[in-house]
């Protein structure tokens, strides 16, 4: 059944997104970013090819293109409203991921002429705000570690080392690329923007145990991320928007929280057994349907050619 | 699954390069220059003063550090690149007014809600 093997990749990702949220949650940072950025991956390539199968098959119908191909036009399936459908989605598609593109290039690039030329593994601004991120080289640089004066002014001796421990955890496990990707796929699927936020949550969650395990010292970590988020809250930038009092604990606190506690090993619960068997199969069904559908226009293009003979 | 992070590291342990980020961060973060000895106690971890001394002597041959004469030693503060310093400020405001829209770069950390920096307070044990 073509139709339902195109359309499972668009409506499994209602279902595996928010399966995967909830398994991210009980699970260590980092396996719970790499599941997070496995399965935005896995639900945009299908839907990504599911639009293109579906769009390809109607260009297959115009008679220039079956005349090229030597296909007999009658031997495609005609469904010109879905196929007009995944083209126009399928464009929109690929314009804001070439905005999404532009965005990040000029992102790194704005950030890069800050920097300067350098490449020194630190790279201190002179500025009283406190602000401090990693800054990714190319494929084979190693990237710098960015701080402000005055965030290194908020913290004592171990905290910087936690902080800088942090930024050289995001640039050794490229972050970066994680959340590139989760944006293209939040681009190829609506319903895969839900993966962006708790995506960055775990892999700042990441970097700190990271930075705890280097160090030695979780309170100081601890003590780091508070510290450093106070201190950027004092001087907000004039043009930040203001945050109206949320009803829910926001991410800082939350990773405080999760370092003063002891490092444990999340356990094992049914619930935990449950989503990761249905996230599986949700996956599995995925992947399946969509290398089912492209067997399929491959075996349908093969009768039309054997038509025209 | 082992994780790719070294452990718990000994500050011997550290690479070269995790100690030199590390002393320059110091220097920067003082208001004046800094004498190995406090130095040493600014990183409050223990580091030997010959490990602070070789650290110091790399940044300078780098020209990371400056240092001046200081009783019977040196004392260090970080450099400052004049012109590019100045530009460097005025391009960082810049970097601040997208900062909602940046999706590559991975702060250290986030906006507050008001919520968020009591409750960080409470758990920083401040007041």
């Amino acid at each position: 059944m073509p139709t339902l093997s195109l359309l499972l990749p668009l409506l499994l990702p209602l279902l595996a997104a928010p399966l995967a949220r909830r398994l991210a949650e009980q699970l260590a940072p980092r396996a719970a970013a790499l599941l997070l950025a496995g399965t935005a991956a896995t639900l945009a390539a299908a839907a990504g090819t599911a639009l293109a199968l579906t769009a390809g098959t109607a260009l297959l119908r115009l008679p220039p293109v079956a005349a090229l191909g030597h296909l007999s036009p009658h031997w495609l399936p005609d469904s010109p409203y879905t196929a007009t459908a995944a083209a126009l989605a399928l464009t929109a598609t690929a314009a804001l991921a070439v905005r999404t593109a532009r965005r990040q290039l000029a992102d790194l690039r704005r950030a890069r002429a800050v920097v300067g030329p350098g490449t020194a593994a630190l790279a201190v601004l002179d500025d009283e705000r406190a602000d401090a991120f990693a800054l990714p080289g190319l494929p084979w640089q190693r990237g710098q570690v960015v701080v402000t004066t005055g965030m290194l002014r908020a913290l004592d001796g171990p905290e910087r080392a936690a902080l800088l421990a942090h930024e050289r955890a995001h640039l050794a496990g490229r972050h970066h690329l994680f959340l590139a990707l989760a944006e293209y796929a939040a681009v190829l699927h609506p319903a895969l923007r839900q993966l962006r936020t708790p995506l960055g949550y775990h892999l700042e969650r990441w970097a700190d145990e990271s930075a705890a395990r280097a160090t030695g010292d979780r309170a100081a970590t601890a003590r780091a991320v508070g510290r450093a988020a106070l201190a950027a809250a004092k001087a907000p930038r004039p043009d930040r928007p203001l945050l109206a009092p949320a009803a829910h604990t926001g991410p800082v606190p939350r990773r405080v929280a999760a370092l003063l506690t002891p490092a444990t090993r999340p356990r094992a619960s049914a619930t935990r057994t449950a989503a990761a068997l249905a996230l599986t199969a949700c996956l599995a069904l995925t992947a399946a349907t969509t290398l089912d559908a492209t067997t399929d226009l491959h075996r349908t293009v093969e009768s039309a050619q054997a038509a025209t003979r | 699954m082992p994780e790719p992070v070294p452990g718990p590291a000994s500050p011997q342990r550290r690479s070269a390069g995790e100690l030199e980020s590390q002393v320059l961060a110091a220097l920067w973060a003082a208001a004046g220059p800094l004498t190995p000895q406090e130095i040493q106690h600014a990183l409050g971890d223990g580091l030997a003063r010959t490990t602070v001394a070789t650290i110091l002597a790399r940044l300078h041959d780098k020209g990371q550090v400056q240092r001046h004469k200081a009783g019977r030693g040196f004392a260090y503060t970080p450099t400052v690149e004049d012109a590019a310093g100045l530009t460097a400020r005025r391009m960082h405001h810049e970097l601040g007014r997208n900062q909602d829209r940046s999706t590559v770069l991975a702060r250290f950390v986030s906006d507050l809600s008001s919520d968020d920096e009591r409750l960080l307070r409470s758990l920083l044990g401040e007041a």
